[in-house]
């Protein structure tokens, strides 16, 4: 089917997101001003209004009530999905990068950047039921990893936060002390920066995506390595398909490089890989910016893909796609 | 270091020691050699820099002999003319020249020292003065400093050489034998440098050897494949063994720069040229043609870049590349290079010119020899009352073949076809009003009586020729013509139907995305493929059934590269380009074999094979009876691709299985975390995302009710 082009953003867009019933998609830009859609028909829903900085990520709540999220004006924001109200403000002394919701939606963890001298963390932030009863503490600080944090996600039973960012290496916290747990070894591990973390719906796995124009797919507990996705670009994102066995990456040339040469050049396709064979199924082109965001459709027969050009492409799996053997 | 003491300690601890300060010459105090006591001298700079000079050597200083030897009265006049006659030649060191003089009898000894600033501007000033002649009693001998203490080694005696016994080498053409017949090639890309098997049925390269920084600039296969050449600061190398790569030779040449192998690889001529120490000069270049197999310098030559300037296009700035062009064939009997108004051709066999002195031709501009014969060819421009002409000379009697004399040419080009049957010569003319040019051809049949020659223009003879190609050991050629953005391609014959002598056209391709050429080496196939502008464009066509085979991209492809046999042809992306670099491996019929991506790709060069030994007859008996040959070849071509499907299909059930074995492992743990989930989310008991499901839910809006009443007219009934 033909995608449907949602434009609304006015600058590159940074990450999406579905909601658990797959109805709604949250948008993030560098535009100050998180978008929902429906996840349908590519209609836009409403706003968020009150970041003044790029949006980096967002989080919505497991019954699509909350939404958090990070900004590089230094805030991490908590709104109410319907009325679009901003909640609670947790500000920080330098950008916020990633968010994620725990099980349960109790807890959060927010990382920041390095900035002013000051050294990435992360941060978990106890979110209360009650939005008048929030505050701002920090449950806990981890700090440690030179460079960015460009993703932490919460592993299975919030007992392990896993980070991942710019020097490459991914880190499993322990939730309760913030002990690191395990680090991805070097031999096997990313050579370049992690710039996309996204875990399975299960939570059993989750892949990896990395400047050095790979994926990899780990195990949530033990950190092994288990599959590696090779292409010709570098991977700026990626998600995993809840249907079916195939991992989407996406990417494309440095956004410097990509005026010098023709749009072909830049490859600015969402490629489809076997999860399991790690070979290449297919891919879907039409952006003509490398592609910065990617999101299944948690049924499955969607996907949307955000790029550097400012459009979120809506893609509604074909029946022939179902269909595909290999 | 020593700590700093002022000058006030200094004469405190002067006064105490009852010494006058003012009494002693500070400059007469020595520190015993080697040892500085600790104090830094003041001088440490220069000492180091003196240093520097000394690692150099002794290669900038000549020792110029045979001068006169004159009393103290004329040492400086004497000093005086050498030094004009070496400060021509580069630039003499401050104090770079020292005349000793006998100190008893006050006369100077008859030698001088000359440093120069580089050791080739020494080298060049010994061979330009050796045997300078002052006076008839005067004749120099010029050496330089360094090979004193050589000379002075030499051995009163002569003592016979003794005699290695002999070693058998490695067998340097097993490639050639391998059992599936496969080609072998190398690829350079960051530093490494590997050699691989064409492995085509297996759709994958096999390595044969890997080597890291293996190569200095480049790597070059001997023509018939025998050697990989290397190129380092110190001169060449080739490698080459039976089933892996060994030095075999060295060949010194400092800074070398460019290397060319005869064709029938006895020979390897190797170039450098370097920087003058004088800007004003021009760049000297050193040439030298060594023995492939013994690695001895053969001939060497020196000189500016200008004298190895002249005609030819291409190549390093002010030098044609290769400047010595060798006779076709594999005797490798003789080279030539172009100079102002003269051809000189060298003989292998004493390495002088023929006949003592070079083939005189006013103006000429271009030569090249024939692939199989020893015939030139050579164009010389229009140059005033004479008309531009082409002629053939035979080597070595130099007598003219056929000549054609041409009129109101701009520029010529030759083209060989391979088998030296036939000589192509684009000829480009201007039109009356001088203000564009036209092309045409000049067609030679060097091996028919007398050399016919035919005249053939394209049916639109203002079309610009952007490609010509000779089918290789056939008798069709290739013209990419026009000048729209997509031009045409043509194709002619030679021959035409019964008629062999007469040139006829096969085709003529309209809009093509083409700007190159490219014939399998057997012949028939042709890549018409459209470089740089076109994106890399490939169209496989078979001239046979002018049919195409096949059309396909090889996005941003910079280089294409058939196999020696004509099978499978390579397209690559080298480093001109950032992204993708890599190379293609492709069935001569266009079918995409596999594909390798390298960054910082540089080069790609399938090892060529040495000719065929089978005759004529017997390639033709083959290709007749290529049905009862084949039929063994495809019987093992089915069972690789079927033993390759079954290792497929093993590869691909073995991964499931283990994935399936690790998802089940995670669902017992998943279930048995069960209530801790529950527990997290205060007892929400679903797990399961597939628990909610899409409803059809028909909603039914009424959007306008409108009532209209519609006259109803009696009449009508």
């Amino acid at each position: 089917m033909r995608p449907i082009l949602m434009k609304g953003h006015e600058r590159p867009l940074t990450f999406l997101k579905y909601n658990r019933d797959g109805d709604l998609l949250f948008s993030c830009a560098k535009d100050h001003t998180p978008t929902v859609w429906f996840a349908d028909n590519g209609e836009r829903l409403g706003t968020y209004r009150g970041h003044n900085g790029a949006v980096w990520c967002c989080d919505v709540s497991r019954d699509s009530s909350r939404l958090i999220t990070g900004s590089a004006d230094q805030t991490a924001m908590l709104w109410d999905v319907q009325t679009g109200t901003q909640l609670h403000t947790f500000t920080f002394d330098s950008p916020a990068r990633s968010v994620d919701f725990s099980v349960g939606d109790k807890l959060a963890v927010i990382t920041t950047d390095p900035f002013m001298g000051l050294t990435s963390a992360i941060h978990v932030k106890r979110i209360s039921e009650d939005p008048s009863e929030q505050t701002s503490e920090s449950v806990l600080v981890l700090k440690g990893p030179q460079g960015r944090i460009n993703r932490a996600v919460w592993g299975p039973l919030n007992k392990t936060i896993i980070s991942a960012g710019e020097d490459a290496v991914i880190r499993i916290w322990d939730a309760e002390t913030g002990k690191i747990l395990k680090e991805s070894d070097k031999e096997i591990g990313h050579k370049k920066g992690i710039t996309s973390l996204q875990k399975s719906v299960d939570g059993s796995h989750f892949i990896t995506g990395s400047l050095d124009k790979s994926a990899k797919l780990w195990d949530i507990r033990t950190l092994t390595l288990i599959k590696n996705y090779t292409t010709e670009r570098p991977v700026n994102a990626v998600t995993m398909s809840p249907l079916l066995n195939h991992v989407v990456l996406g990417g494309g040339q440095d956004a410097s490089a990509v005026t010098t040469t023709d749009h072909r050049a830049g490859k600015f396709e969402a490629k489809f890989y076997d999860k399991i064979l790690t070979e290449e199924i297919g891919g879907v082109k039409g952006h003509f910016g490398p592609i910065n965001a990617l999101a299944f459709n948690p049924d499955g027969k969607s996907f949307a893909s955000g790029g550097e050009d400012g459009y979120v492409r809506l893609h509604h799996l074909d029946q022939d796609y179902f269909n595909i053997k290999i | 270091m020593s700590e700093v003491v002022s000058m006030e300690e200094i004469r405190a601890i002067s006064d105490r020691l009852g010494v006058d300060l003012t009494q002693i010459d500070l400059d007469s105090i020595h520190l015993p050699p080697g040892d500085d006591l600790g104090i830094p001298s003041d001088d440490e700079d220069l000492l180091e820099e003196d240093a520097l000079e000394e690692d150099q050597g002794f290669g900038n200083i000549l020792v110029v002999d045979n001068l006169p030897v004159v009393p103290k009265e004329k040492y400086e006049k004497l000093e005086g003319v050498i030094r004009k006659i070496y400060s021509q030649l580069g630039v003499i060191k401050e104090g770079g020249l020292y005349m000793p003089v006998d100190p008893e009898t006050q006369k100077t000894l008859g030698y001088c020292f000359i440093e120069y600033n580089t050791p080739q501007e020494a080298e060049l000033s010994k061979e330009k003065t050796h045997g300078y002649k002052l006076d008839r009693s005067h004749i120099f001998a010029v050496n330089m400093f360094e090979d004193i203490e050589k000379f002075l080694k030499v051995p009163d005696e002569w003592a016979p050489p003794e005699i290695k016994p002999y070693v058998p080498g490695e067998m340097l053409l097993k490639w050639l034998t391998d059992e599936k017949a496969r080609d072998q090639y190398v690829i350079r890309s960051g530093g490494d440098t590997e050699v691989l098997w064409n492995d085509a049925r297996q759709m994958k390269p096999e390595l044969v050897y890997k080597r890291p920084y293996w190569t200095e600039s480049f790597v070059q296969w001997s023509p018939m494949g025998t050697y990989l050449a290397t190129v380092h600061r110190q001169g060449a190398a080739i490698w080459g063994g039976a089933t892996t790569f060994n030095r075999l030779m060295r060949y010194a040449h400092p800074q070398v720069k460019l290397i060319d192998f005869s064709p029938g690889e006895r020979y390897l001529v190797t170039y450098s040229s370097h920087e003058p120490s004088n800007p004003r000069d021009t760049h000297r270049v050193v040439l030298n043609i060594f023995d492939v197999r013994t690695g001895k310098v053969m001939r060497d030559f020196k000189g500016s870049a200008d004298e190895f300037a002249v005609g030819g296009t291409g190549g390093v700035t002010g030098v044609s590349w290769p400047v010595f062009r060798w006779s076709g064939g594999k005797e490798d009997k003789y080279f030539a290079r172009i100079g102002k108004n003269v051809i000189s051709v060298y003989e292998t066999e004493t390495f002088s010119l023929i006949d003592k002195k070079s083939i005189k031709v006013e103006n000429v501009m271009d030569f090249s020899w024939s692939p199989t014969d020893p015939i030139l060819s050579l164009f010389v421009p229009e140059c005033g009352n004479q008309p531009a002409r082409v002629s053939l000379v035979q080597i070595p009697s130099k007598e003219e073949l056929r000549q054609k004399n041409l009129f109101s040419v701009s520029d010529c080009k030759m083209y060989w076809q391979s088998n030296g049957d036939y000589l192509a010569v684009k000829v480009d003319r201007y039109t009356k009003t001088k203000k564009s040019t036209y092309t045409g051809f000049e067609l030679f049949r060097i091996k028919e009586r007398d050399i016919p020659i035919e005249v053939l223009e394209l049916d639109n003879k203002n079309d610009k020729i952007i490609a010509f190609a000779w089918e290789p050991k056939g008798h069709r050629f290739a013209v990419i013509h026009g000048d729209n953005p997509r031009p045409d391609v043509s194709f002619y014959s030679m021959r035409s139907g019964t008629n062999t002598g007469r040139v006829s056209k096969l085709t003529t391709l309209k809009g093509k995305q083409a700007n190159a050429l490219y014939w399998s080496p057997g012949g028939r196939f042709i890549i018409l493929a459209g470089m740089k502008g076109f994106n890399g464009q490939l169209e496989f066509f078979d001239v046979d059934e002018l049919d195409t085979m096949a059309s396909a991209e090889h996005f941003m492809a910079t280089d294409v590269e058939w196999d020696p046999t004509g099978r499978y042809v390579a397209t690559a992306v080298t480093s001109v380009h950032e992204m993708e670099n890599g190379f293609n491996i492709w069935s001569f019929n266009g079918k995409l074999l596999y594909r390798i991506l390298k960054d910082h790709f540089f080069q790609f060069l399938w090892r060529p094979r040495p000719p065929s030994f089978l005759s004529k007859e017997k390639e033709e008996e083959i290709a007749k009876n290529l049905k009862k040959y084949s039929k063994k070849y495809e019987a093992e071509d089915q069972d690789v691709s079927l033993l390759l499907s079954e290792q497929d299909r093993e590869k691909r059930k073995k991964l499931k299985e283990e994935w399936e074995a690790w998802i089940n492992e995670w669902k017992q743990l998943h279930e048995e975390e069960k209530m801790e989930r529950e527990k997290l989310r205060d007892g929400e008991a679903s797990d399961e995302e597939e628990e909610y499901q899409a409803k059809e839910v028909e909603v039914e809006e009424i959007l306008k009710v409108d009532e209209e009443v519609i006259p109803f007219e009696e009449s009508q009934q």
